[in-house]
């Protein structure tokens, strides 16, 4: 197993981020008339929007409505049928297999589940990308690990696997897995999903600690109302039955100046129509 | 007696007129799912019976227990009255019902939701599978051509994966195989050696046995057992572990890592199939040897000693070769044909047990195509 050079790495073998997204540069992300499509079928068209530095930017919307599905176009995991995805300059959509492979070396991505390899403990979990994109030896690449875990509050949990661990802190692993090479941009894929109130809490304030403290720009798919509130200061909303975006901007400004009734009603948790809008969505 | 009642529900429902123009629907005594349920049909006869009503009501009066079996039929109905734009009148109805009617009918049905029953003939279905074979083989040679790619890599040193993750797959299709490849292999030596005696004794050449068995193990069968064992062994494990991993989304984690799974989870899968595969065919020549042995020790009363100088005279090296090659095939066969199919696996979990099963079908029928392929190439070269 050889390892490739990377450039995440200094002189002295500690991983580096080489500030890929200057704050002066162009917006870390921006999402140019995407569409996406499934053979004849079209799930949202006319996508146009910019994330910048250091934002927390939600991307929102009711079930189904194709918010993971953005996301998963956004990393590449899926082509879109129309449209570019844009990081700094670089065309994403567009770009090379080696320059994408390597683009996405500073991202970080914490999935639905956490999709901890079950195979490895957390600690190889951590370790794997530290293991193949840095020069580090084993013994420091244990230590990152065991910082990266103890960051997400795991400390003492390095040898367990996966399956011995609850639901949550399969997901703050996860966690610490997307930090480990302190990403510049994170990922996360309904974070909240299926965590008690606390804990969700507790995963929001972890979110607002990264980026306050990595710097990072983060991009979350939810629609849990109290984190959009929380935690987001520029956000998407997708609206499936018009199959595209209807609204863009800070949350609370939606919340306190949008006049389209979709935007109000989804943010108000239905608000005065609450039984007539559960009876229409649920 | 009750059961009776239950039984007919002509007692449950019945019609009557109030006036010339409302026909009642009088429901009485108790509803339950699991007593049957009346026909909606049967009110469509009432509504078509002169003098036509213009209006439909109900009688509950004498109606007893219900369940979701009364309001199926309820539905029913305002299906039925519905499309003729007969109105109805559910006021008599308990509240209850009236309140469960109303949530059934509060969303209309989406348009183009519904999937419409497809009606395809015999000759579009098997011209439908020739086209999805076909594509599967296009399928597979791409993946293959990957592998290849991969292996390349691995060859110049750039490839990543874990060691630990070759030791891990070499130890569970390798020594972990040995039983079952013992018991089968045996067998099937013991099986050939049984046919190869009923006929051959008979010109009291019960001896040349051995050369049947040595000579089929060695060239063909061993190879071929082996490979069939591995296919429902370790190709349907390699697609359900690469399916589930699909599932959780443990590749796409991989993928948006920058760490190819192709690399990672293909390359020790298919490689550690390639080295162990010749060496268990080796194994299962011998052991296919070792059972001819035992049924011409105690059935045809050959000795064991003469039995293998007589298999050593038999088979030549190229036919051992020969063998050992074709099983390397076979080995990338199926551990290709599994990784694949659990590349291509769905987001459920029955789709696991689908990858699984394609994994072992597909493994089998391109081994048995190849086996087919060598006979042919072989002969043409004369060994």
């Amino acid at each position: 197993m050889a390892t490739t050079p990377s450039p995440i790495k200094s002189s002295d073998g500690k991983p580096v981020s080489v500030t890929k997204f200057p704050k002066d540069g162009p917006p870390p992300i921006t999402v140019k008339n995407l569409t996406m499509a499934f053979g004849n079928f079209v799930l949202m068209k006319d996508l146009n929007f910019t994330v910048n530095h250091s934002d927390i930017f939600i991307i929102m919307g009711g079930s189904g409505s194709g918010k993971s599905t953005l996301l998963r176009h956004m990393l590449g995991l899926i082509e879109p049928a129309k449209g570019e995805v844009f990081y700094g300059d670089f065309n994403f959509t567009r770009g090379e297999p080696l320059e994408r492979e390597e683009m996405l070396r500073h991202f970080g991505v914490l999935y639905q589940g956490g999709a901890l390899w079950s195979s490895m403990t957390l600690a190889e979990n951590v370790g794997l990308p530290l293991g193949e994109f840095t020069d580090l030896s084993d013994a420091e690449i244990r230590e990152v690990a065991a910082l990266k875990l103890a960051l997400v509050g795991l400390k003492g949990f390095e040898g367990y696997y996966p399956s011995q661990i609850s639901g949550g802190m399969q997901k703050r692993a996860g966690l610490a897995r997307a930090i480990a090479l302190d990403p510049e941009i994170l990922f996360f894929d309904e974070p909240s999903a299926g965590l008690d109130p606390i804990s969700s809490r507790l995963l929001d304030d972890l979110i607002l600690e990264l980026r306050d403290n990595l710097g990072a720009t983060i991009v979350v798919v939810t629609h849990e109302l109290a984190s959009i509130f929380a935690i987001g200061n520029n956000s998407v909303f997708l609206d499936a039955e018009s199959r595209t975006m209807i609204a863009h901007g800070d949350p609370k400004d939606l919340l306190a100046h949008s006049t389209d009734h979709r935007v109000q009603t989804f943010l108000t948790r239905g608000g005065e129509d609450a039984e007539k809008s559960a009876r229409n969505h649920g | 007696m009750q059961a009776l009642k239950q039984s007919q529900p002509s007692d449950q429902l019945s019609f009557a007129r109030s006036d010339n123009s409302t026909l009642v629907v009088r429901l009485a005594g108790d509803w339950h799912l699991r007593h049957g349920l009346p026909e909606p049909d049967l009110v469509l006869k009432q509504l078509d019976t002169a003098p036509k009503p213009a209006k439909l009501t109900f009688d509950a009066a004498e109606l007893g227990d219900w369940d979701s079996g009364l309001l199926t039929f309820l539905m029913g109905v305002s299906e039925i009255c519905h499309k003729r734009n007969l109105p109805v009148d559910w006021s008599p109805l308990p509240e209850g019902v009236r309140g469960l009617m109303q949530l059934a009918e509060a969303v209309p049905e989406k348009t183009g939701a519904r999937h419409e029953a497809a009606h395809t003939s015999f000759i579009e279905q098997l011209g439908g599978e020739a086209i999805s074979f076909a594509r599967g083989l296009d399928d597979f040679l791409r993946f293959l051509g990957e592998v290849a790619i991969a292996f390349a890599k691995l060859a110049v040193g750039k490839a990543r994966f874990r060691r630990v993750d070759l030791m891990i797959v070499l130890q569970d299709c390798g020594a972990s195989a040995f039983g079952i490849v013992t018991l089968v292999t045996f067998l099937v030596g013991v099986i050939l050696a049984f046919m190869g005696a009923v006929q051959l004794q008979q010109f009291g050449a019960a001896i040349y046995v051995a050369d049947l068995v040595g000579i089929a193990m060695s060239r063909d069968m061993g190879a071929m057992m082996t490979a069939i064992i591995m296919a429902g062994r370790t190709g349907a494990a390699f697609a359900a572990q690469l399916g589930s991993m699909k599932v959780t989304q443990e590749i796409d984690a991989l993928t948006t890592m920058g760490i190819s799974p192709l690399e990672f989870l293909v390359l020790p899968r298919v490689l550690a199939l390639f080295l162990m595969i010749p060496l268990l065919c080796v194994y299962a020549d011998c052991m296919g040897v070792a059972g001819g042995a035992f049924v011409g020790a105690t059935m045809l009363h050959i000795s064991v000693g003469t039995y293998i100088r007589e298999t050593a005279h038999a088979v030549t090296l190229t036919g051992i070769f020969g063998g050992v090659f074709k099983a390397a095939v076979y080995g990338i066969i199926i551990a290709v044909a599994g990784c694949l199919r659990g590349f291509q696996c769905g987001n459920s979990s029955s789709a696991v047990g689908d990858a699984a099963t394609a994994a072992v079908v597909t493994g089998i029928v391109y081994v048995i195509v190849a086996c087919g392929m060598f006979a042919f190439i072989f002969n043409i070269l004369g060994f």
